[in-house]
């Protein structure tokens, strides 16, 4: 019928897409995982991701991101959960969305100024008493900046979440008598469960991938799984083990939206 | 209900500060004639003077927005058509089409960089303008496809069978029904495709060969060499360029009742 027809003239770039740029580049990526660096098939790279080295670059990588989620989250959901409280609380949403529009790069450019050994941060704590420190190119620069850039995708699935709590339930609960913190526990954080699950998801994969940061702010003390990757793909040019870190990467991200995955699709 | 608690409004306003500081403490250092971006020695707007005679970053401000302009205008009408072609199938191909089309928005950018890096090598294609405008146009075509689905699901099959029943081709039948009933989703799709790609640094920055650059891996190469505070004053205009670009947004969504605001991971 010449409705199929068009149909199948509208999918022809749709489909040509999906083979090429997403089909396509997962296969080579797998394929190039079994690639040394002669050019010759072989398990070498996978052997060398079980070795020590790369085995605890991983962990330290996962920790990290757990950190960094962890600290989003804690920070995250009172500040959503105080958002749906305000009176404009749509504009609020939009004031906290908006620097997580700015370029990234001039972010973490700025905490470069203030993190430096004369920048503001210093001057405060010179102030404090504490005295001026070694802030950027540490643990603590890394997780600070990247939790910076993670709280406003954290906040906004656990706001939308909040604001769909349906008031009643809340009167339910109290006038059933549970106290503020058993209606918190039993019935508010229950139903906004999926969209801490989204805000998770959102953080968890990019803290593990992210490489700009740990060049630009933890100057390379910190090693993630993506600046591995980037390292071996366009500095080593040792394309098979960046592909191979890749895979596990993947593989780590399917894992995750298992684990973070919605049951049903709420709202 | 609840009271209204000083330590609430106070926790908030300190959310604010630290989102908003780093922002106003790049602008803010845009006008130091210190050169530095510690101590204030006077108010100057040398750095700007200096920016708009630097003919290079121009041009590369230039390309970064033509490859937005371009990507999103491409990826959009990729989009479209292939949300209304995946409407016309039956829902378990549609959940499988879906998650094809999901595999770009949740991947990392970096294997989205790595992987596109191997193909374009792979396909003996030349790193440069092109090999960047194709996979910001790959990455966008998902965010289309999310954005308009909704407003095409919205839409009652029964217009476009009155609209064939009274004689209306297939074209007439895109035209005049379906683009006309999805074009908030089409807008804030463009949108997203925009702001996607003006964002982008890390599958920039895998494909983007020597010769060309954009914004993003500029500021990249000049921040790892330390502070210059051009890159200040060029911030000040990217952020007053961000602003009128969440104006604009805003009124499109407000207007199209696009619930809530999307962005990238």
């Amino acid at each position: 019928m010449n409705n199929k027809l068009s149909r199948n003239l509208y999918m022809i770039p749709y489909a040509i897409w999906i083979l090429l740029f997403v089909i396509a580049p997962i296969l080579l990526v797998v394929y190039y995982s079994f690639i040394d660096t002669q050019g010759n098939f072989s398990f070498v790279n996978y052997e060398k991701f079980f070795s020590s080295v790369y085995l605890k670059m991983t962990l330290s990588s996962f920790w990290y991101a757990f950190l960094i989620t962890l600290i989003s989250l804690i920070i995250a959901y009172p500040t959503a959960y105080l958002l749906t409280k305000t009176k404009h609380k749509q504009l609020w949403l939009l004031l906290i969305i908006v620097p997580s529009w700015i370029n990234l790069l001039l972010k973490a450019y700025a905490f470069i100024g203030i993190f430096g050994t004369y920048g503001v941060a210093n001057s405060f704590l010179e102030v404090v008493g504490i005295g001026t420190q070694q802030l950027l190119f540490t643990d603590f620069s890394f997780i600070f900046v990247s939790v910076y850039i993670f709280i406003p995708f954290m906040i906004l699935p656990i706001f939308n979440a909040l604001d769909n709590v349906n008031p009643t339930l809340l009167d339910a609960a109290n006038d059933l008598g549970a106290s503020k913190w058993t209606t918190f526990r039993r019935v508010i954080f229950p139903i906004t469960l999926d969209g801490v699950k989204s805000g998770i998801q959102i953080t968890f994969i990019p803290a593990l991938s992210l490489f700009m940061l740990t060049r630009l702010i933890a100057g390379n003390r910190v090693i993630t799984l993506g600046t591995a990757i980037e390292q071996h793909f366009l500095v080593t040019q040792d394309w098979g083990m960046g592909a191979t870190i890749a895979v596990f990467l993947i593989i780590a991200m399917f894992i995750i939206m298992f684990i973070t995955g919605h049951r049903k699709r709420g709202a | 209900m609840t009271k209204k608690r000083p330590f609430a409004n106070i926790f908030l306003a300190i959310i604010f500060i630290i989102l908003y500081a780093p922002i106003f403490y790049l602008i803010f250092y845009s006008f130091n004639s210190g050169g530095t971006m510690s101590g204030f020695d006077g108010f100057t707007l040398d750095w700007y003077k200096e920016l708009f005679q630097d003919t290079r970053l121009l041009i590369i401000v230039l390309n970064t927005l033509v490859i937005a302009l371009l990507s999103a205008l491409i990826s959009t009408i990729i989009g479209v058509l292939g949300a209304i072609a995946i409407r016309s199938f039956k829902r378990k191909q549609q959940n499988t089409l879906l998650s094809f089309n999901n595999v770009l928005i949740v991947s990392p950018d970096v294997i989205i960089g790595a992987s596109f890096l191997i193909l374009f090598t792979i396909a003996g294609f030349r790193l440069g303008f092109y090999s960047v405008l194709l996979s910001h146009i790959a990455f966008s075509i998902p965010i289309v496809v999310l954005m308009v689905l909704p407003k095409l699901s919205e839409m009652s099959p029964t217009l476009i069978d009155a609209a064939k029943d009274l004689g209306a081709s297939n074209w007439n039948v895109l035209t005049k029904v379906i683009l006309p009933y999805i074009t908030p989703g089409i807008f804030a799709g463009f949108f997203m495709a925009l702001t996607y790609s003006l964002d982008d640094f890390a599958v920039t920055f895998f494909v983007t060969g020597n010769g060309f650059s954009t914004l993003s891996v500029e500021i990249y190469s000049l921040a790892r060499q330390g502070i210059s505070l051009n890159i200040n004053a060029l911030s000040s205009l990217l952020f007053l360029a961000t602003i009128l670009l969440v104006i604009v947004y805003y009124y499109v969504t407000k207007r199209s009742g696009t619930r809530g605001v999307n962005f990238r991971k």
